[in-house]
């Protein structure tokens, strides 16, 4: 039988390492290499010229690699689902194969095509190789729900068998098994748009910092595994001015579009790190920014609302201001603080930025100064920023504004300062703000301190020639500390994790009395705290807020439901709450908790269920000491005990930090030899609170 | 009975599809509540005969919403949705929806409550968006609640501080009629408002004898002799907070009055303006006074001034107990405090100059026995000393957080090696904090 494969490159744009390529030439007879695009759509979509510049000349090279191997790339116009019927019958296809995508979005997308696929009689073939693991099975591994601390990820990570080992590259024998006639109007059919043709205006133009394409990706691996040899330690390098600039070492952008497997930077990075060090296995530390994007793909792999604040079981939900101005001043540079307008010059023009860069903007737009939704600056980034993933970009805009993964949230960059400790000179400044180059090193980074005639002097008066900064930053983040706090505090799962939120108050007794009587009685001196305020409401129902919390934890959860479940009944149930909220009905639920409010139907989780209380009572010989791992257990336990509502993830893994950090240690402790008295105990402790 | 959830029903359709829905979700809840489910097919059975207490009972742990369509299964229930218990606390949620993100208390809710239930009120927060029309809103409604008597009001704005926005003549007018009704207020939240002396006066004249709680900060029409008349008077104060420029020797004297009693917690925002600015310094003997009064209370000082704005600070010893530096602060200053601040417990430092902070972390391991938490942002610390200070604080540090990226390896200790270290002294694991690298 003939074998026609059709392999569909979207990411994975590389002929190195590419398992399911070769699963397409595997015994074939014909093969061709597609990439589809719709030009009428790209101008449309939320994506900048930079990275449109970046997947052409990506394509580019990749149909460069095939010709050497007399085969072409096909780009096909038009949309997966409307070009395969017709692909499908024109070239008698019989078998499709492309690479795993891990993301809800393309989950779905690929299963319509497979489906598709099914009824032309076509094979499917997918593999994955964007990640360096199987996602699934990490998310096994943590008890069936996706690890949302780095920590908790690394533990389980160390605990995986290594990544498979990279594969070679397609080779001209294999190629010339099936190679495909090449017609002579392919140009003219399937030939990659220019950026014209996609709708952009590329007069003007400044040439790309960051040049698409598996082979640059290859000359950039060569020369980031040398310097690492010449730096010969793999510490995190500190940061100075230099790693500001775009370096012909960077790598990311050519990890995001699949340029460069995963896999094989590193076990490029192990080997070198075995063969320099001479000891048997490299620490994680050696493949943190691997494995931080790892980490947001697989909290976000079965999460379709990880990008948003609303209907994100794991995202704290805090009251961000809209203001379409101050972002809009943030996005193109015209804050008036110039170690934020540089670096978003910076990525603008060139399409990438240090990620303590993305911290200090990241940070000045949601958090630390203007208080405005990490999804705007999300899409911001998605626009200009050649490495933004979807998970990983949604993932790090949470974490930046402390929106999820447990974050202390009491630091806030400072746009003056954290500028100047990286920069002291202010050479990154002056170029990318070239006004601003006569300004003296002291004033550079607040130009509107400068005296009258240090300005004139500068040719660059405040207000004038450049802007005035456009929030006083002492004044904001004294608001937004504070602003945090409100949310935190009410956050009674994420109790004793933050510093700030732990100052002491009178609160309780100038407040509704939340003890166990004012619940039960009703007299008059004791009224019942908001009872739809779940969050705290649930909590403050037990007499000793370290007793009992109803809320389970979802790192310590022994065994808890499938995450499948949980995600996705997260997602279904979500729209009928939403639908019952909705304004148009005459009540609202105006004192729903915060965090509660994007969750399907937190006020309806029994406040005083039996089975919390039931734990309570066997806690009850614990230590004051070991509370806090009693009530962990409990929680644990009890979580076993109901049924299981999405809501609460967020509430489980804040809960659990602590505890989660002792299994941690029992994590290590199988690993490492040396195991350390204290730690010891706790795990006692644990243990002991799990026979409970 | 849809007359009582708010007459304007009629008008909204959506509202008659919606409580079967409400069923059904009650329905889809855990086993516990498998027996509610009963209600609505078997009307009339003996959950008719449920005393109101119970039902009352069960009512406190509903939502609103959900309350508002059991409401509608029979009289009696319908009895209990309006029982005055139910409606002491409210929370009124402001937001417009180009300024938020988030839903707001719906304007019919809020008549109703209003029309029915003011009186009822008891615990009332209003917390407004950036936008000044819910300012506007929510002073709307403060000015409608004559005829109740409230023991905690919050105005909170969660977004920018919008209060200040309103005509001051118009938020004071509202809060006036608050504080002129309530009688008994205990608890009072009204940071960043343009709350003034005269109507600080009205407060006190009114609830001298119960107010417990006073939180202003930021508020810029309060003068020190406006905050000194509520010290004087209001001697059940336990907890306030406000801005460092309406501290005084005399505040501080009033409150370590005999009459008063002792104060709880102090809370002090440092906030400079401009660059440059100069601080007035309070005496030690005024402190003293303070400490001697009420020995245990939690001094709580949030700063965020310029580094050259801390000479007034810090030179003699200070009873603080929360201190947290918003901005870079310098070495000198933290080696102050390491001098002068024995009863420190919480210390966050979000950063510092260029230089490691390694003998002044020390300094304040030796001094500051009472140190139970601390947070390092930018501040560059030596492994060694890290793990030095560490060791000297031992358990008693409950919380510890610093970012990985600013802890300096050096010959003793690498950073993978550090977890093990601090870990061991402080008797459970720890990790430094970490940020993406991506």
């Amino acid at each position: 039988m003939v074998v026609n494969s059709v392999h569909w490159f979207r990411k994975g744009l590389r002929l190195h390492d590419n398992p399911v390529l070769q699963e397409a030439l595997n015994g074939a007879d014909t093969v061709r290499c597609i990439y589809i695009l719709d030009p009428w759509f790209a101008g449309a979509a939320n994506v900048g010229i930079n990275r449109w510049r970046f997947l052409l000349e990506t394509l580019e090279d990749l149909d460069d690699s095939l010709k050497k191997l007399n085969s072409r790339l096909f780009v096909v116009r038009g949309q997966p689902t409307n070009v395969f019927p017709r692909l499908f019958k024109e070239w008698k296809v019989t078998r499709l194969t492309f690479e795993y995508d891990p993301e809800p979005y393309g989950k779905e997308r690929d299963g319509a095509i497979i489906k598709m696929a099914q009824e032309f009689g076509v094979e499917a073939i997918v593999r994955n190789s964007h990640t360096l693991y199987n996602l699934d099975r990490i998310i096994e591994a943590n008890n069936n729900s996706p690890p949302l601390t780095f920590k908790r990820f690394q533990t389980i990570v160390s605990r995986l068998e290594l990544p498979r080992r990279p594969l070679p590259p397609i080779t001209q024998q294999q190629m010339d098994k099936c190679c495909t006639k090449i017609s002579d109007n392919h140009d003219q059919l399937y030939s990659i748009p220019s950026l014209e043709e996609l709708g952009f205006r590329t007069a003007g133009l400044s040439p790309a910092v960051w040049k698409g394409g598996e082979s640059e990706s290859l000359d950039r691996l060569n020369k980031h595994l040398d310097k690492k040899v010449w730096v010969a330690n793999f510490e995190h390098p500190r940061v100075n001015t230099c790693s500001l600039y775009a370096s012909p070492t960077g790598l990311s952008p050519y990890l995001r579009f699949g340029c460069l497997s995963c896999k094989v930077l590193y076990y490029n990075l192990r080997e070198l790190y075995m063969k320099l060090r001479k000891r048997c296995s490299p620490p994680l530390s050696l493949f943190s920014q691997l494995l931080w994007r790892e980490f947001f793909y697989t909290a976000a792999t079965n999460n379709p609302n990880f990008d948003r604040m609303e209907g994100n079981p794991i995202c704290v939900q805090i009251p961000w201001d809209q203001n379409p101005e101050a972002l809009a001043k943030w996005a193109e540079g015209r804050t008036g603080f110039p170690w934020i307008d540089a670096i978003m010059t910076q990525l603008r023009i060139e399409g990438w930025i240090h990620h303590l860069a993305r911290h200090a903007v990241a940070c000045f737009l949601t958090r630390g100064d203007l208080w405005i939704s990490w999804e705007s600056g999300m899409k911001v980034f998605e626009e200009l920023l050649l490495d933004a993933d979807w998970s990983v970009n949604a993932g790090s805009w949470m974490w930046l504004s402390c929106s999820a993964f447990f974050q202390q949230f009491f630091h806030c960059y400072c746009p003056v300062g954290f500028g100047r400790r990286t920069d002291p000179s202010g050479d990154f400044i002056r170029r990318y703000i070239p006004i601003l180059k006569d300004y003296p090193n002291r004033y550079i980074y607040e130009p509107w301190n400068a005296p009258e005639s240090v300005q004139r002097a500068a040719n660059c008066v405040v207000g004038v020639d450049y802007p005035k900064p456009m929030i006083n930053h002492a004044e904001g983040s004294r608001l937004n500390i504070e602003r945090m706090k409100q949310v935190y505090q009410q956050l009674s799962h994420y109790r004793g994790l933050s510093l700030l939120a732990s100052v002491p108050t009178i609160q309780e007794e100038a407040e509704p009395p939340m003890t166990d009587e004012s619940q039960s009685s009703s007299g008059p001196d004791s009224p019942p705290k908001s009872p739809a305020d779940s969050e705290a409401a649930v909590c403050s129902t037990a007499p000793d807020s370290s007793t009992v919390c109803p809320y389970p934890d979802l790192e310590g959860a022994v065994d808890s439901q499938p995450s499948q479940t949980v995600w996705a009944s997260s997602g279904s149930h979500t729209q009928p709450a939403v639908a019952i909220t909705s304004s148009s009905h005459p009540l609202s639920t105006p004192t729903q908790s915060n965090l509660s409010r994007s969750k399907p139907s937190p006020p309806l989780c029994p406040p005083m269920s039996p089975s919390p209380s039931s734990a309570m009572t066997k806690t009850q010989p614990i230590s004051q000491g070991q509370r806090r791992k009693g009530l962990a257990c409990e929680v644990r336990r009890s979580q076993r005990q109901q049924g299981r509502q999405s809501f609460t993830l967020a509430a489980r893994e804040g809960e659990s930090r602590a505890e989660e950090e002792e299994e941690e240690a029992g994590g290590e402790e199988m690993m490492e030899e040396d195991i350390e008295q204290g730690e010891e105990r706790m795990e006692e402790e644990t243990a002991a609170g799990h026979q409970l | 009975m849809k007359r009582i959830i708010g007459g304007e029903e009629d008008s909204n359709n959506s509202s008659s599809k919606s409580p079967p829905r409400t069923c059904k979700k009650v329905r889809k809840q855990t086993s516990e509540e498998a027996e509610a489910v009963v209600v609505s097919e078997l009307p009339g059975s003996e959950w008719a005969r449920l005393p109101q207490e119970l039902l009352l009972h069960i009512f406190q742990y509903l939502p609103l919403l959900d309350r508002a369509y059991a409401s509608q299964v029979c009289r009696r229930w319908n009895q209990t949705f309006h029982m005055p218990e139910l409606w002491r606390y409210f929370e009124f949620e402001l937001n417009q929806p180009a300024s938020s993100y988030l839903k707001a208390t719906h304007p019919d809710l809020i008549k109703q409550i209003i029309k029915r239930h003011s009186n009822h009120l008891q615990y009332v927060s209003l917390k407004v968006d950036s936008s000044t029309e819910s300012a506007v809103a929510a002073c709307d409604i403060l000015s409608q609640l004559v005829n109740c008597s409230l023991k905690t009001l919050g105005l909170i704005s969660t977004a920018r501080p919008s209060f200040m926005e309103v005509p001051k003549s118009h938020f004071i007018s509202a809060l006036t009629v608050v504080f002129l009704n309530s009688k008994s207020l205990s608890s009072l939240k009204i940071d960043d408002t343009p709350v003034d002396d005269p109507s600080l006066k009205v407060l006190v004249a009114n609830n001298s004898d119960t107010l417990k709680l006073l939180k202003m900060s930021s508020c810029p029409h309060v003068s020190p002799a406006g905050i000194l008349c509520v010290a004087d008077q209001c001697h059940g104060l336990r907890e306030l907070a406000l801005n460092y420029h309406l501290l005084s020797d005399e505040l501080l004297l009033a409150l370590s009055s005999e009459k008063h009693v002792h104060l709880e917690h102090l809370r002090i925002d440092v906030v400079s303006e401009n660059p440059g600015q100069h601080f007035h310094t309070i005496k030690k003997t005024s402190w003293d006074a303070m400490v001697r009064h009420s020995p245990k209370f939690n001094l709580v000082m949030y700063f965020f001034l310029y580094e050259d704005e801390f000479d007034p600070f810090f030179n003699e010893e200070s009873p603080v107990t929360h201190l947290y530096f918003g901005r870079s602060v310098s070495k000198e200053v933290l080696g102050r405090v390491g001098l002068h601040c024995p009863r420190l417990v919480e210390l966050v430092v979000c950063a510092n100059g260029l230089r490691p902070l390694d003998e002044e972390l020390i300094r304040i391991a030796k001094h500051c026995t009472q140190l139970s938490a601390i947070g390092l942002g930018e501040c560059e610390v030596s492994c060694s000393a890290f793990v030095e200070f560490v060791k000297m604080c031992g358990r008693r540090l409950s919380q510890l957080s610093i970012m990985e990226e600013v802890l300096i390896p050096d010959h003793k200790y690498s950073l993978d090696e550090i977890h093990w270290e601090v870990s061991k002294h402080l008797g459970r694991v720890w990790f430094p904090d970490m940020m993406p690298t991506w």
